[in-house]
């Protein structure tokens, strides 16, 4: 019986081993990314020169490419990347579902569409749209939750009525952009799929506030998360409040992921690609909050250095991750098919 | 066996379908009338007369009266053949959400379009109508392919994931292969929509053959669709053979679907609007479901285009934007009146 006690003990500290290591691992990567994003461009920097610029120092020259250009283009994207994993994870955990993602289920087009609006109609300032975009995550999820609850609640359900509330807020985004006459692609392309082109270091202070204040509230509820995977029997036994659990966590991850989506738009598949990446990695055995917004970060940033610099054109980041997130849909879809899980 | 007869000996009307035969028409005319009517310009009845009735008068609120006649033509057809490629769809794959918008199918058809426009310097209406079906067809069929792996067969949900990710990733690369061409998003723009717009009776010539190819197959399979409601087994044993009515089915929803996309732009929710209204009225007998449809199906797009008039004046607000609208919340109805184990 000892003996058994030992054993599983060893094998968890092993997994937790292995949890600790991958997730270094992943920081490490994210931040040389971040670093990345800053030295290359028109013209490339050298480390030290980015460094320089960074503690205040006078470059020539590159105190204007690095401080107002890339530097607010990396920082939107390491936060907005970081939001999307983790917010993208808490669902997918929380409904236990990797296709009950809040880019499948509209919550990030609900953000979206209230950022346009009060950018195209009200003209509002920055505090306004970040508001604005919270309410409507909260009330798309609001008005899906109430929707399939109905009879009987099946996740299916819910993933169908989040389908059509998408199609619904991305016809009424269309009409907004043509209401504002700026029918040009690029700005329909970020409210639907998100870019980084153009940013500015103001617009992303509400984002990396509620980034750093929601990260240790999601970590903390997240323990709890992993009790609710069992299932909701088992973790009321174990003596989780799940009511109170699942609003907090809900709360806590629309509030960063409408942020993201008012800073740079609801950046194509990158919140439910993290989670199930995160899951590959490092297992379930942990909640994986960090892990997936690691993975988070790294997909956003890679995907906008290849957008910006592996084609002759510059695409913007939104377009990249989902060329490569839909076929991961696909290919999850397949297998999840086969198992006959849906 | 005697009820599942399907000699077309048998035909029995469903109850109401005379009376919603004649509301329909009487709403056709409304429809039509409105069209001539509204508009981001107010027309004097004289010029509404003029341009109707007296060809030779060439003053411009005839011509514009001229020019919203086509228009209107054009939407009609167009929603007449999206609606009946509804009702195919719905037939083909036993579910009640299948729509050429929510399977992606028109996405596929845009991005054909797009590389035949990107690489082959295509122009012409004439030449990328086949672009289209192609891309029509081949979307459709990866698509039910994989929303069709495993046990449970093809149910919704399954196939509007399967559509849904399959949309994601073709207008991904519809957007990648666009970017770098100027002259190729002025000339695509008005697809990203959807919008009847651009009628003219050349297109209208063009579509035609289509929609009437697409009608006929449509009639022909529709009795064997009906033994395939019952299931495949039954219709198996009833002498249907169920892959070769359902291809034969399904290219004339794409013959009619892709044709429409290919002129007008990717149009959601039509088809399953229309039939579905049509559903809940008459019953689910395909037979009289395919000409209300096309009715149903004709008026809504009309009408669509009509308010998109109104509510964008000066400009216009793109029809494919309305019927997502409008179409959306019936998807979001079907699904909370459907049975768990139905989805």
């Amino acid at each position: 019986m000892n003996n058994t006690m030992l054993h599983i003990q060893q094998s968890r500290q092993k997994r937790k081993r292995r949890y600790i290591a991958i997730t270094s691992l992943l920081a490490c990567i994210a931040l040389l990314l971040c670093g990345t994003m800053l030295m290359l461009g028109n013209t490339i920097y050298p480390v030290r020169d980015v460094v320089r610029v960074l503690l205040g120092h006078d470059v020539d020259g590159a105190n204007f490419a690095i401080g107002t250009i890339r530097l607010p283009r990396m920082l939107a994207g390491a936060f907005a990347g970081f939001a999307f994993g983790v917010g993208g994870y808490v669902f997918q955990t929380m409904l236990r579902n990797p296709l009950a993602n809040p880019n499948v289920i509209g919550i990030t087009a609900g953000s979206s569409a209230a950022a346009v609006f009060c950018i195209v109609v009200l003209q509002a300032s920055n505090t306004v749209i970040s508001i604005a975009s919270v309410v409507g995550g909260l009330a798309t999820v609001l008005i899906i939750y109430v929707l399939a609850k109905g009879a009987s609640f099946s996740i299916g359900r819910l993933i169908l009525i989040g389908i059509g509330i998408q199609a619904m807020l991305n016809a009424f985004i269309s009409y907004l952009m043509l209401l504002a006459n700026t029918h040009d692609i690029p700005t329909a392309l970020r409210w639907l799929s998100g870019s980084l082109n153009g940013m500015k270091l103001e617009s992303t202070y509400p984002l990396i506030i509620a980034v750093i204040i929601m990260t240790p509230l999601l970590l903390y509820f997240s323990k709890r998360l992993s009790m609710l995977e069992l299932g909701e029997q088992a973790a009321t036994s174990l003596g989780v409040d799940t009511n109170r659990t699942r609003i907090v966590l809900i709360v806590g991850a629309v509030i960063i992921l409408a942020l993201a989506t008012a800073t740079t738009g609801p950046i194509a598949f990158v919140a439910f690609l993290a989670g199930p990446i995160a899951q590959r990695l490092v297992g379930s055995d942990f909640s994986n909050v960090l892990p997936a917004g690691l993975i988070g970060i790294i997909l956003v940033l890679a995907a906008d250095l290849i957008g910006q610099f592996a084609f002759s054109v510059r695409y913007p980041v939104g377009v990249i991750t989902g060329i490569i997130g839909a076929p991961y849909l696909i290919y999850l879809l397949i297998r999840i098919n086969r198992k006959g899980d849906l | 066996m005697g009820d599942v007869q399907v000699t077309k000996r048998q035909i029995i009307l469903p109850k109401h379908f005379w009376k919603v035969a004649i509301l329909l028409s009487l709403l056709l005319l409304v429809t039509i009338a409105a069209s001539f009517i509204f508009g981001s310009r107010t027309i004097s009845m004289a010029g509404l007369m003029d341009g109707l009735f007296h060809p030779d008068v060439t003053s411009h609120e005839a011509s514009v009266i001229r020019q919203r006649i086509v228009r209107t033509i054009f939407s009609l057809l167009c929603g007449a053949a999206l609606g009946v490629a509804g009702a195919l769809m719905q037939a083909v794959t036993r579910n009640p959400i299948a729509d050429p918008s929510i399977l992606g199918v028109n996405t596929g058809a845009s991005l054909f379009v797009v590389c035949g426009i990107a690489f082959f310097n295509i122009s012409t209406a004439n030449e990328y109508i086949w672009l289209a079906i192609a891309g029509a067809f081949i979307t459709a069929i990866f698509v039910f392919t994989i929303g069709s792996l495993g046990a449970s067969g093809a149910t919704p949900l399954k196939l509007v994931l399967a559509g849904a990710a399959t949309s994601a990733i073709l207008s991904s690369l519809v957007t990648a292969i666009m970017i770098p061409r100027t002259n190729v998003m002025d000339e695509f723009r008005f697809w990203q929509v959807g919008s009847v717009g651009s009628g003219s009776w050349d297109n209208i010539l063009l579509f035609l053959p289509f929609l009437i190819v697409g009608i006929v197959i449509a009639l022909l399979t529709a009795p064997a669709l009906n033994a395939l409601a019952l299931g495949d087994e039954v219709a198996t044993g009833l002498g249907v053979n169920t892959v070769t009515i359902r291809l034969f089915a399904a290219v004339g929803a794409v013959l009619l679907c892709g044709a429409a996309t290919a002129l007008a732009g990717p149009i959601g929710f039509i088809g399953l609007l229309a039939t579905h209204v049509v559903r809940l009225v008459i019953g689910p007998d395909i037979r009289f479901i395919l000409p209300l449809s096309a009715l149903t199906g004709a008026i809504i797009l009309t009408i669509a285009d009509v308010c998109g008039r109104l509510l964008g004046s000066p400009g216009e607000l793109e029809v494919g934007i309305l019927t997502a609208f409008i179409g959306a919340p019936i998807l979001i109805l079907i699904t909370m009146k459907a049975k768990m184990r139905a989805l």
